[in-house]
């Protein structure tokens, strides 16, 4: 299996990841080699095979719907690079 | 003082020989030391190590002690610790102070132990070489042209080089028991959920798993044993009591059958790693143990399930490095894609861009089905394999690895081979088991391991065969040359 760069391209963009132009060809290279690995699983015959959902079975916990936490943005906020009357700066989304 | 173990040190702490104080003082120094060649720490927090020590000997003093009050341990760089860097290897973390401490750092201070500093790993944990830190390569104690294991490369590095007597680390695929195995200590991964993921950077989440590396099962079961229990902040924390795993200990190991995985023992395993392993199945045998050969027969495929489960979900969890609320931020980025591309494309290294772009392919519209949904399928059959083999067997065992370490730089830029060398410790944590790996003998002069795998929540068992293991061997007692 062999991954294009017209592909590449497109999962960057689905992953929100910039690869360097000249690293293009190696990355895609090895991520060929890696669905190649993957492929493997195709020749399994999984009739009947209930996809794995819990490691242990065991159904999600839930909680009752109440509120425990405090506001702590301010804390939270000190690790953000750009912060302006408590919100986060982005480049602009709206012209 | 630093070759006793854990329960050697809380003695002597009780029997005042020394002070919490002298004992972090003393292991700091050995990390100013040695630490400059072998890179297992990134953060070294002497300050606040001194005075969580002055408080263990305050409890010390009055009597309130737990077994690890006032023991020096490290934290592998993925637990969040409040007011310290937690960069989780990652240049997209570098600036990242974490605002709270994770549920074991939380858990590990409250008995009072002694937080010596944060280690280094492979970035996001993913790695089993722990070349992929952004901090650079940890180097091997016992050989510093080799790698130490990953992800949890400088944990064990730490350990085996008496830098701290034990260490926190994290396990997805093996990222435990692998480097416990290069660098010739014990490290144990729990059960699924034994331990609270809360504030452990998440990597694959229906695979990721807190445990210890230390010297010995019994300081790794009195680590276990704080680091374990419910907590409802982690839907997935079993709520089952945790029993006392170090008083179990000291009882009669009684009978127990051990599978011996025939499918571990293939061509790809090095016949004198396999020796070893084989000559310590007979140290298990003398204790009185059975041994009985077992089938995996889906074993082969851990591998390639594993490389479409733990990509999907790390593709998923680290879609929240954007640049915008925490970490590293691309300068001058004309709009927000461009904000998130180039953030990412700069803070990621190498391997975890692709992992982030195998996810992104296995969930893609399309491929669905063949990769993500198969893979699913195949961890139930791999699943099924091991509940089959427990029916009979009280505990799993094989190698932990291939080979004894390599050498930094041979496989780094080759990554389907990177990723084999976690052949045998990548199922148990698909099926959500226990596991540990111990020394089991030298190969060729480097430490090789013994991995024992047991049922849900089966570690204490799996803790006491190593224990019982450990009274009639030697091999946890080497020691690095030159440390």
């Amino acid at each position: 299996m062999s991954l294009t760069l017209e592909e590449l391209k497109s999962l960057c963009i689905l992953s929100r990841l910039e690869i360097a132009s000249e690293e293009m060809e190696g990355v895609a290279d090895k991520l060929s080699e890696i669905v190649t690995l993957v492929d493997a699983l195709q020749a399994v015959d999984t009739a009947g095979v209930e996809p794995m959902a819990h490691p242990l079975d065991r159904a999600q916990r839930l909680r009752e719907d109440r509120v425990t936490e405090s506001d702590r943005h301010l804390r939270y906020q000190r690790n953000a690079q750009l912060v302006e009357q408590d919100l986060y700066l982005v480049p602009r989304v709206i012209e | 003082m630093h070759d006793a173990t854990i329960a050697q040190l809380a003695q002597a702490l009780r029997a005042g020989e020394f002070s919490a104080v002298e004992l972090a003082d003393h292991f700091l120094a050995r990390i100013e030391r040695l630490d400059g060649d072998l890179n297992a720490f990134i953060t070294v927090t002497a300050d606040s190590a001194r005075a969580q020590a002055k408080r263990a000997d305050a409890r010390l003093a009055a009597g309130d002690a737990t077994p690890l009050t006032g023991i020096p341990i490290a934290h592998k760089d993925i637990f969040c610790t409040r007011g310290v860097r937690t960069s989780c290897g990652s240049r997209m973390l570098d600036n990242f102070v974490s605002p709270y401490d994770a549920a074991v750092v939380e858990k590990l201070e409250a008995a009072g132990a002694v937080m010596l500093g944060k280690t280094n790993m492979d970035e996001f944990a993913m790695g089993s070489s722990n070349e992929n830190s952004y901090y650079g390569p940890v180097r091997n104690p016992w050989n510093r042209d080799l790698v130490p294991g990953g992800s949890s490369g400088g944990s064990a590095a730490a350990v085996a080089a008496r830098l701290a007597p034990g260490a926190t680390g994290t396990d997805t695929g093996g990222s435990i028991r692998q480097p416990a195995a290069l660098c010739g200590i014990t490290g144990i991964k729990p059960t699924y959920g034994r331990v609270s993921r809360w504030g452990m950077v998440a990597f694959a989440s229906s695979l990721d798993q807190a445990g210890a590396l230390a010297r010995t099962a019994e300081d790794a079961a009195l680590m276990l044993q704080v680091m374990s229990g419910p907590d409802p902040r982690d839907s997935t924390a079993l709520p089952d009591p945790v029993p006392d795993y170090a008083a179990a200990l000291a009882k009669p190991l009684g009978r127990m059958t051990i599978g011996v995985v025939d499918d571990f023992f293939d061509d790809g395993l090095d016949p004198d790693n396999a020796q070893r392993v084989r000559d310590a199945l007979s140290v298990m045998e003398r204790l009185g143990a059975t041994l009985k050969p077992v089938r995996l027969d889906n074993i082969g495929l851990s591998v390639p399930a594993y490389y479409v489960v733990a990509p999907a979900e790390a593709s998923s969890n680290l879609s929240r490095f954007d640049g915008v609320r925490f970490g590293h931020r691309a300068e001058d980025a004309g709009d927000l894609t461009e904000l998130y591309m180039r953030t990412r494309g700069e803070g990621f290294g190498a391997e975890v861009k692709r992992r982030i772009l195998t996810g992104t392919y296995v969930l893609s519209a399309g491929y669905f089905d063949a990769y993500y949904l198969k893979a699913q399928k195949v961890r139930q059959l791999i699943s099924e394999d091991f509940a089959r083999a427990f029916r009979e067997v009280d505990a799993v065992a094989g190698p932990t690895t291939p080979s004894p370490a390599f050498p930094l730089g041979q496989k780094v830029d080759d990554p389907v081979r990177m990723y084999l060398n976690d052949i045998y410790t990548i199922g148990a944590p698909l099926a959500g088991l226990p596991a540990l790996s111990m020394p089991c003998g030298p190969v060729r002069g480097l430490p090789a391991g013994l991995q024992l795998i047991g049922p849900h929540l089966g570690e204490g068992r799996l803790l006491h065969a190593a224990h019982a293991f450990q009274r009639e061997t030697e091999w946890h007692t080497l020691t690095p040359p030159g440390i």
